[in-house]
């Protein structure tokens, strides 16, 4: 088509503008990303191999091998095993269930908007409402076998473990094209040989990343134990907590590095399967 | 090879009510199962709520009605008082969610438009938050946030770290409807007109995003209103820290389930509205 | 097929439809979006419930059947490989659920990929071919099964236009090779009449005329088939006796039993020719030529009478001796016209 350009629009300057590269479009981002995410997880890196003083000092990596604290990084991590495994597998079958449904449906909105909150809440909001519940004056009974650990708080990180999991998940799950399902029926599968070759294959990086996020996520969830009555000191978030605040003075403060350099790394273990999975999950159900 | 023959079958009947046949039948399984999801995980869900809701309905004596506690949300002076710390993280959450968006919608549609090289390692930081413990963050923060302790300002500072927090939900968020647009057709069509970067940034890709920068919003807003680690550790005042503290003086307060039953609700209405509203627009655009 | 019925709560999509197929043949389903086209393809595969009737395979009743036994082999539009397999694994797919045993599954994928011409690419990602080879890898995998039936739901829809052309004609070429009864959906004229052994041109969930091509384009049943399928002149004009006249000439009716009055005739562009216009008069196909559209091999001017226009459709070289501007006088041969009672909208260029 030779059609000359006499649209009526201005030139596009060419020349007039000092030509900037464009990736400085997310300078801002960068800026802010750098001092408030970047930056604090650099210091606690960098405080963890040094002592108060300043100068370097490996002696405090030992620390984290010291028995107690392992024995409370063991703590933490068979809760979040469970409550992550727990939150994900009914997270999954609530997922599946919204997805199934109406696309445009209120029960569909209704469960997000719930899954958006729930998520947010696992804190001390959440300790409240299950005392309420379960608790010494409770509403519905008074279940002793909560305060046995870890049982007990697993439950209670599922109720923030399962909303984080449907809003992670469900796109996951949206994703799947209804033209597989149904090439493969025409193909001769059943519904059990669709899942075993085609729907679970093609969901496991996702639900295996959404799995590390839960991991992670519950080891996080400081709040809760906090408010918890009974079970304050048994896990490593406390730890850090009290180290930092606590009025003994300024050897404290390494510690409390060391062991959210513990973290950290537990932090980037995970982070780097969940990229990787990632990568798949989402070239197969963009 | 086979025909596809009519064989002089007389056609069956008239359509029955209730449509037969495998389809059908799949169809029925499948919404007993949801229904069945959805009660029970609707069960789960609300019972907790139900016994805060109980719990603040509670009189002075057992057995009481009176909806003193949701009177005293307002009016309750402590220690500590609890009216400027609602009206703080009420602040917080409109803080936080502005500047999310206003911090990540330009960025990520610059990405999608100019830069894409870029948007792997980008979604990396975004998500990072997820799994970077608030406690690991905040012990990082601290040294951070001393510096800006020095000029005395406000609890409403923390909304630096509270946007970092958001991040990864309203990335996702954002990143959704993102996808559900053609945005290098619409920016093409755009600059072809005339329009600028600027124009074609706010005026024909955000609009296009409506719910999904509505989603965003809430999310980061329903975060500000649930946080409580970062706030607690570093010593600032804010709606969770003040009910834990109540709890501390006053155990079992029921203004404490008042409030926590009003800020749930607050956070999970505002989501549905949200979500209806982005609805009708949508449709009164196509 | 038989008194095929399937509605959506109100909106009927297919109406009693009677349809019967030979082995081996191709059959295309043409129609505009919503005619009920692709609600049949998907009630013979079973994909969804009919309301009313019976499907019947060789002979055997499969109304009931699921479709995962139906035998049927579907392409679909887009999106229907397997992302997470290679062009090879989905071609095996269907052997694989008939535990047919690997060597045999991989002599088969070869044995299909050969056909459609990618042996090269077995074992590339979906990802990493072309829509065109995603489209015959996915022909080839609903081959692979031997089914006896093979569905094509608008398998070029989305595609590019070369592509498309290629395609249409490789997938004919294939149908023919294996001798496979086949039904194709599309909504693109010149597919269905260019590979079709016949066709069904269908309108709101009925079938309006089942017929070889030639006949659909130069016999249409219906006014809606001389309009959807191939352009159509709409002329008014009054019947009288078994002729109708338009713009001063008499046409022979189709149907002579048409009541008198006035209608709409449907006159193909093919069938109109033009002349220098000597006579410099006014007369009612006399006008002035306003463009030419060039299609290759014919042109298609259009003809400007003063109170409508008319499409003309001849050979280039005769076109080019009536440029636009020029002045013409119109014939139009007496093949038997359609007449439809629709009041004639302003003809469409």
């Amino acid at each position: 088509m030779a059609v000359t350009a006499q649209t009526g629009a201005r030139p596009v300057r060419a020349g007039r503008r000092l030509r900037l590269p464009a990736w400085l479009g997310t300078t801002p981002f960068l800026a802010y990303a750098g001092i408030f995410l970047l930056l604090p997880t650099g210091i606690v890196v960098v405080d963890a191999f040094r002592t108060p003083s300043g100068a370097l000092n490996l002696g405090s990596l030992k620390a984290l091998f010291k028995s107690t604290d392992r024995g409370f990084f063991i703590n933490s991590f068979e809760l979040c095993l469970i409550s992550s495994a727990l939150g994900a597998v009914l997270g999954a079958v609530l997922a599946y269930a919204i997805a199934s449904g109406n696309p445009d449906g209120a029960v569909r909105r209704l469960y997000i908007a719930v899954s958006g909150v729930l998520a947010q809440f696992g804190g001390v909001t959440l300790a409240f409402a299950f005392v309420v519940t379960i608790g010494p004056v409770g509403l519905l009974f008074h279940a002793s076998w909560f305060y046995s650990f870890p049982w007990g708080i697993a439950v209670i990180y599922t109720y923030f473990q399962v909303p984080l999991m449907v809003l992670v998940f469900l796109p996951a799950i949206d994703g799947l094209k209804v033209q597989w399902r149904e090439a493969s029926e025409n193909l001769g599968s059943s519904p059990w040989q669709y899942w075993r070759y085609v729907g679970g294959p093609l969901l496991w990086p996702a639900f295996a990343g959404a799995c590390l996020l839960l991991f992670a996520n519950a080891l996080s969830a400081f709040a809760t134990i906090v408010a918890w009555e009974n079970q304050i000191a048994y896990v490593a978030p406390q730890q850090i907590y009290l180290a930092i605040n606590s009025e003994v003075g300024l050897s404290n403060v390494n510690q409390a590095d060391v062991l959210a350099l513990g973290m950290i790394i537990m932090v980037a273990i995970i982070m780097t399967g969940y990229a990787l999975l990632q990568r798949r999950a989402a070239r197969w159900l963009r | 090879m086979a025909a596809l023959t009519s064989v002089g079958e007389a056609p069956l009947a008239a359509p029955a009510k209730r449509p037969r046949g495998m389809q059908a039948g799949r169809r029925r399984r499948l919404n007993a199962f949801r229904y069945v999801v959805f009660t029970l995980f609707g069960l789960f869900f609300l019972l907790p709520l139900l016994a805060l809701l109980r719990f603040s309905l509670e009189g002075s004596t057992l057995g009481t009605w009176s909806i003193a506690a949701w009177k005293q949300i307002a009016s309750y002076q402590g220690p500590p008082p609890l009216l400027s710390a609602v009206e703080i993280t009420l602040e917080l959450a409109v803080l936080t969610s502005v500047v999310t968006l206003v911090l990540l919608v330009p960025t990520m549609i610059w990405i999608r438009l100019r830069v894409q090289w870029v948007s792997r390692a980008f979604e990396f930081l975004c998500l990072l938050p997820l799994t970077i413990p608030a406690i690991v963050l905040v012990v990082g923060l601290a040294p951070i946030y001393n510096r800006i302790r020095h000029y005395e300002l406000s609890a409403l500072m923390l909304f630096w770290a509270y946007v970092i927090l958001a991040l990864p939900y309203a990335y996702r968020a954002l990143a959704a409807g993102l996808n559900a647009i053609d945005v290098k057709t619409l920016s093409e069509a755009a600059r072809s007109l005339g329009a600028r970067w600027f124009t074609v940034m706010f005026r024909v890709i955000a609009p296009n995003m409506w719910q999904a920068i509505l989603n965003a919003l809430l999310l980061s807003a329903a975060l500000a209103l649930g946080e409580f680690t970062i706030a607690y550790t570093l010593l600032y005042t804010n709606l969770q820290v003040e009910m834990y503290s109540i709890s501390r003086n006053t155990p079992n307060a029921s203004v404490l389930f008042s409030t926590s039953l009003a800020a749930l609700v607050f956070a999970f209405v505002l989501l549905m509205v949200i979500s209806y509203a982005g609805r009708r627009r949508r449709r009164g655009m196509r | 097929m038989e008194g095929l019925s399937r509605r959506y709560g109100a909106v009927v999509a297919l109406d009693g439809l009677d349809l019967t197929v030979q082995p081996g043949e191709l059959v295309a389903l043409l129609g505009p979006s919503g005619c009920g086209k692709t609600t049949t393809l998907r009630l013979l595969a079973g994909l969804e419930d009919a309301d009313a009737g019976t499907i019947t395979v060789g002979g055997a009743d499969v109304t009931r059947l699921p479709a995962s036994r139906r035998d049927m082999g579907m392409v679909f539009q887009a999106y229907s490989l397997f992302p997470h397999m290679t062009v090879r694994q989905n071609v095996a797919f269907g052997l694989r659920l008939r535990r047919v045993s690997a060597a045999q599954r991989d002599r088969r994928a070869v044995e299909m990929l050969e056909l459609v011409d990618l042996v090269s690419q077995a074992d590339r990602y979906p990802h990493q071919i072309s829509g065109g080879q995603q489209q015959r890898v996915a022909l080839a995998r609903a081959l692979a099964i031997e089914p006896q039936v093979l569905l094509l739901d608008e398998p070029l829809s989305a595609l590019d236009a070369k592509v498309r052309a290629q395609l249409r004609d490789q997938i004919r070429r294939i149908q023919l090779e294996v001798g496979i009864t086949t039904l194709f959906v599309t909504h693109d004229q010149e597919e269905a009449l260019a590979i079709s052994d016949r066709v069904g041109v269908m309108q709101n969930g009925r079938l309006e005329q089942l017929a070889p091509p030639t006949d659909v384009y130069s016999r249409p049943a219906t006014a809606f088939v001389a309009e959807f399928v191939g352009l159509t002149n709409r002329l008014p004009g009054t019947v009288s006796g078994s002729a109708v006249t338009v713009r001063g000439r008499d046409l022979p009716l189709v149907d002579v039993t048409t009541p008198p009055g006035p209608v709409t005739a449907l006159v193909r562009p093919e069938a109109v020719t033009l002349a220098p216009d000597s006579s410099g008069g006014s007369g009612p196909l006399t006008g002035t030529v306003i463009a030419s559209t060039f299609l290759g091999a014919t042109s298609r001017v259009t003809v400007d009478l003063g109170d409508m226009t008319i499409m003309a459709q001849l050979s280039t070289a005769d076109a080019t001796e009536h440029p636009a501007g020029s002045r013409v006088t119109l014939t139009i041969r007496p093949d038997p016209v359609l007449v439809s009672a629709d009041a004639p909208v302003e003809s469409e260029a």
